[in-house]
């Protein structure tokens, strides 16, 4: 009786143990992502190597269907079912693409990642510096990190001297489809357009 | 005297927020839910087009030849032209009710200009006169109150609103020391030249900087235009508030309804 409830305590306190391990601060989650980005893009490999290998980080450590719901604004009220499902594989292709693109330009990016601000439950922004280089001055940029599920925390945001690139995409987007009157179709099509280029 | 009148005419268009639509109807700012309308969208986009090819025949290859020349030399002239426009940021921050910076500013002018030869060096910032952030006649206006108007899009100069374009004419009523003894004035020291120059060069340094980040927007863009509109908007509110403060710039409500895991 005394070994079993000894063994359940023992067993409780590794599960304990174990999660404290994986559990990390947004701030540790932003240093270990910027990290591993560094180290890609500090590869001496073909560009298309580097790509996949910032695709596959990028999958892990960001929350790209959350970031489509965002950007599709309220269009995302009124779309159908199936249109969502569509968008969902248009906007995730979408993204890996420009960001694997928009990564792939920087050769060996030192970023520092400084500190980090409790917003509430579901979100802390962290803060960090791009040092600068010879051809471009330092620059701020801060990450929503999304910690509704602290053991699996995720990118939502990049905000970059102030300006966020999930708002900029959202207002693109509504560009599209606002020009298109209300089309969504006009907004799929130019995705389909993009992502095949 | 009429430039004068043309100023307060279109500030009082301004403070009222009537202008005329597209299809030429008067009526009151379609403002909604904090986005700026944009009135002149048909005409915006033929201006982007213009400052597009403008920029890819003679902007750019200027930037990349400037990026060329010593660092040093392009940090002086940056620090040189960020020297000159605090004659603008000054009477603005006074005019913002923030007179302690206005006092900062003042002597990180005298310093730099002085000391730092016309502003080339800047030894105001290691005496702990740094953090300078620029102010112009359109972010006073915001800060009285005054709203936005609809986006606009300058020939050459690019993204604006209609509140921030008509305050810039104060630069050349008066409003701009820089511009006074250079091309508003006769003097021995400055001409004309030296006013459009540093305007020019301002243009350029700032291309020089964001060259790789231009094209890389460009590229993975579905529509540009809304994306520098986009942009050049949330940088102004940054620069009205005067804070690097996310929460205090961004709306989190549109983020607390995504769920996702």
């Amino acid at each position: 009786m005394l070994k079993n409830f000894t063994n359940k305590i023992l067993i409780i306190f590794i599960i304990f143990s174990l999660n404290s391990a994986y559990a990390q601060t947004p701030e540790e989650f932003i240093k270990e992502v910027t990290s591993k980005a560094s180290s890609i893009l500090k590869q001496n490999i073909e560009k298309n190597q580097k790509s996949q290998q910032l695709i596959s980080l990028a999958k892990d450590s960001v929350d790209i269907n959350g970031i489509g719901m965002y950007t599709l604004g309220k269009y995302k009220k009124i779309i159908s079912e199936e249109q969502l499902r569509e968008y969902t594989v248009l906007f995730n292709q979408y993204f890996l693409k420009s960001f694997s693109s928009r990564l792939s330009e920087y050769s060996d990016p030192k970023i520092n990642v400084i500190s980090q601000k409790y917003l509430n439950e579901k979100y802390t922004i962290v803060s960090s510096i791009l040092v600068a280089d010879d051809k471009r001055p330092e620059i701020k940029i801060d990450w929503r990190v999304y910690t509704k599920n602290p053991k699996n925390p995720l990118i939502r945001d990049l905000i970059i001297e102030g300006l966020s690139l999930a708002r900029t995409q959202r207002e693109e987007f509504n560009s599209v489809i606002n020009g298109a009157d209300g089309e969504v179709e006009v907004l799929f099509q130019t995705l389909r357009n993009f992502n095949k280029n | 005297m009429k430039k004068f009148v043309f100023i307060l005419i279109t500030y009082l268009a301004l403070i009222t927020n009537c202008f005329a639509d597209t299809d030429g109807n008067i009526e009151m700012s379609k403002k909604t839910n904090g986005e700026t309308k944009d009135c002149f969208e048909g005409l915006n986009r033929g201006v982007f087009a213009f400052n597009q090819a403008l920029d890819q025949i003679i902007i750019e290859p200027v930037a990349k030849g400037y990026r060329l020349l010593p660092s040093a030399f392009r940090k002086g002239t940056s620090n040189a032209l960020n020297n000159i426009s605090l004659v603008v940021t000054i009477p603005n921050n006074v005019l913002q009710g923030d007179i302690g910076l206005a006092g900062k500013n003042s002597a990180r002018f005298v310093v730099n200009s002085t000391i730092g030869i016309l502003g080339i060096f800047d030894p105001a910032s290691k005496i702990g006169l740094n953090d300078y952030e620029k102010e112009d006649w359109g972010q006073t206006l915001a800060t009285w109150g005054v709203g936005e108007g609809c986006y606009l899009v300058l020939p050459v100069l690019g993204p604006s609103t209609l509140r921030d374009a008509s305050a810039s004419l104060i630069n050349y009523s008066g409003g701009n020391a820089w511009y006074n003894i250079t091309v508003d004035e006769d003097t021995r020291y400055f001409s004309d030249f030296d006013y459009y120059a540093s305007r020019g060069l301002t243009g350029v340094d700032f291309r020089a900087k964001n060259i790789e980040s231009f094209n890389n927007l460009e590229q993975n863009s579905i529509d540009f235009y809304a994306s520098v509109k986009s942009l050049y908007l949330q940088d102004r509110k940054k620069r009205i508030l005067n804070s690097d403060e996310i929460i205090d710039t961004m709306d989190d409500s549109d983020w607390e309804e995504i769920e996702t895991n």
